[in-house]
């Protein structure tokens, strides 16, 4: 058994000063395996987000310690940490979070231009990504000319196009109609399928279905892990599809 | 991510909001503008009023009678009592010319003319009339001394004044006055009841401050002192020095030679007074300077409130921006490639913008602008271009690198 992609101890995450102090996280070990494909659940309040941006390395924990791939996240130093996020880490937003005025191809190739990739592989890199999410008619529209469902495809086409060695999602289908939600989950399903190791945020049970293994945060810590199929096997619902 | 990136995606981000880019360049290119072009007018003004004090003749010496070294003395006839250690002070005379003039003691005088004026002569021709605002009677030399050129006719010459012939030379008010489109050349103006022939217009040389200069006329000595003024003492002596080096020998010679004639000794006061050229143009230039700057700080407030403007909209894109630069980190932009992009965002605006100054006041410099010619300081450019893009690259980064500083969480949050 190789090393776990994440390996989180006794992480801590407190807001405020005082009396107003909110403790978020109250001490969350985590271990996820190469391939698994995780969902985090919990009502809104439980941490849940907060877990997801430490772990996207978009926030720092107040104490614990936090490994990717083998690496302390607590010890990189700013330029570190921006590699780590640009390599390691895909992370799908909730509310998309594309470039205003840039083009589908541009945003998707945006990582790789910070990554110093030369253009025609990055053209290519990125052409290859958004076919996969099957956006390959829309290269050229801006984000305000695409519909919710086809912005979040472009920005798991993003998380993607880095090959990242973990793909995070923040409630990835919470601003989505059913059809977007159905098109964007099934994309997860088979990036499961193809070896990627996901974890998504959710409060919807349906979400929660495709993952392989489910995890309930109540008010900052974790009360339930339940895997429902094996880390090397294929999601849930692939699985149950090819019954 | 080289720098060629940076600079596209710093363009893009320009032309993303076209309108508030376009404004900001414009404020910065009226600020440099203004401060190349307000300095160029102070320059041209300043050049101006020298080439007006050259024109007056550069190598000349003035010399006029002064009463404050005798004191208490009034008429015209010389003479009067003194305080003073000297009992007498006296006048300028034809005597005192010809002993400026003489070449032994003066070597570095090259020509003297001494002049009368005329107040109030009132000149007419058939029903017209005007008021001569200066009536000079004078020898040929003076033209040359004064720099006074004839445009049309000719000159008087040195048998005019030998004869004491009634001939005139106008400047070109008094002409236009009497004659209108006349040509007046041939014909007779009456001065105070006494006719002169006008043989010549003298060429326009503009009105320097208060006083027209054209509004003069110049005639032959004898004539206008027979006719006008009476025989007395002179009005002043215009003494031309051989070169624009030899003004201050000349200065000394002819006070050498005036002391020794009207006995002024040690440490008395002169009854005259000499007025260099030179000096009066280094004053004068030292005036005009104080002018220059005096405009260079109206056209600096003018680049600063340009700059004020370049930080307001730098605070505002990257605030607004804050989030997008959230975004960028969190798909793994370095600090450096952030800040770079909103730097070179700002160099642009304001590269582009100075530089768009600097050709409307190259443009600008190619007019006239109230009646003065600007003049191009190169120093005035360089100092405009550099404060915008000073202002630019600070003001830009500053909020730039605040923004890039923070966690991606805080960006993200943003709103």
């Amino acid at each position: 058994m190789t090393a776990p992609v994440l390996r989180v101890r006794g992480l801590v995450k407190e807001y405020g000063e005082g009396d107003a102090r909110v403790r978020a996280l109250r001490g969350v070990d985590l271990d996820v395996d190469k391939g698994d494909y995780v969902a985090v659940m919990g009502a809104s309040g439980s941490g849940k987000s907060t877990l997801m941006n430490i772990l996207g390395c978009l926030d720092v924990p107040t104490s614990g310690s936090y490994q990717i791939d083998g690496a302390d996240v607590g010890l990189l130093d700013e330029h570190r940490l921006a590699l780590l996020r640009n390599r390691r880490v895909g992370f799908v937003f909730q509310s998309f979070n594309l470039i205003p005025r840039m083009s589908a191809l541009a945003n998707v190739e945006l990582p790789l231009v910070y990554g110093g990739v030369g253009q025609a592989e990055r053209r290519s890199r990125a052409l290859a990504a958004l076919e996969q999410v099957g956006l390959s008619d829309r290269l050229h529209h801006e984000p305000n000319q695409l519909s919710g469902g086809q912005q979040q495809r472009v920005a798991v086409a993003r998380a993607l196009v880095t090959a990242p060695a973990l793909l995070l999602a923040d409630e990835p289908t919470g601003n989505l109609d059913t059809a977007s939600t159905r098109d964007v989950l099934d994309i997860l399903d088979r990036l499961s399928a193809s070896g990627r190791t996901i974890v998504v945020i959710t409060h919807e049970d349906d979400v929660a279905a495709h993952a392989k293994r489910v995890i309930r945060l109540v008010d900052g810590a974790i009360v339930e892990d339940r895997r429902r199929a094996p880390v090397d096997g294929p999601p849930p619902r692939l699985a149950e599809a090819a019954r | 991510m080289n720098r060629l990136e940076i600079l596209r995606f710093a363009l893009r981000g320009l032309l993303a909001n076209k309108m508030r880019s376009a404004l900001t360049t414009l404020g910065i290119l009226i600020g440099v503008a203004a401060v190349i072009l307000l300095v160029a007018v102070g320059e041209g003004s300043s050049q101006s009023i020298q080439k007006n004090i050259q024109r007056l003749g550069a190598n000349t010496l003035t010399i006029s009678p002064s009463f404050t070294g005798g004191g208490g003395r009034g008429g015209p006839a010389g003479g009067g009592q003194n305080t003073g250690p000297r009992t007498q002070a006296r006048q300028l005379t034809l005597a005192d010319a010809e002993a400026l003039a003489d070449r032994a003691a003066a070597p570095s005088v090259a020509s003297v003319s001494p002049v009368v004026t005329a107040g109030s002569a009132t000149a007419t021709y058939e029903a017209a009339s005007h008021d001569i605002g200066q009536l000079v009677g004078t020898y040929p030399s003076y033209f040359e001394a004064m720099n006074k050129q004839v445009a049309r006719g000719t000159y008087f010459f040195n048998d005019d004044v030998l004869a004491a012939r009634k001939v005139m030379v106008l400047g070109t008010t008094v002409a236009e006055e009497l004659f209108g489109d006349l040509d007046p050349i041939g014909r007779q103006v009456g001065v105070s009841g006494v006719p002169f022939t006008v043989v010549g217009v003298l060429k326009e040389s503009g009105s320097t401050g208060m006083q027209d200069a054209d509004d003069v006329a110049l005639a032959p000595l004898p004539a206008v002192q027979q006719s006008l003024t009476g025989f007395g003492p002179l009005g002043s002596i215009v003494v031309r020095a051989t070169g624009a080096s030899a003004t201050a020998s000349a200065q000394a010679e002819v006070t050498a030679i005036l002391n020794q004639r009207h006995g002024v000794t040690g440490g008395a006061a002169a009854d005259y007074r000499i007025l260099n050229q030179a000096t009066l143009q280094e004053t004068v230039s030292a005036a005009t300077g104080t002018f220059t700057v005096l405009l260079g700080a109206v056209a600096a407030i003018s680049l600063l409130v340009g700059g004020i403007g370049i930080t307001n909209i730098m605070l505002v894109t990257v605030t607004e921006r804050t989030r997008e630069i959230g975004i960028r980190k969190a798909i793994g932009a370095p600090r450096g490639a952030i800040l770079g992009q909103f730097l070179m965002e700002a160099t642009l605006l304001s590269l582009v913008g100075g530089l768009s100054g600097v050709l409307v006041a190259f443009a600008g410099t190619r007019f006239t602008i109230a009646g003065i010619e600007p003049v191009l300081v190169p120093s005035s450019v360089a100092l405009a271009l550099g404060v915008s893009v000073g202002i630019g690259l600070f003001f830009g980064g500053y909020p730039a690198n605040r923004a890039a500083k923070l966690r991606p969480i805080q960006a993200l949050r943003h709103e």
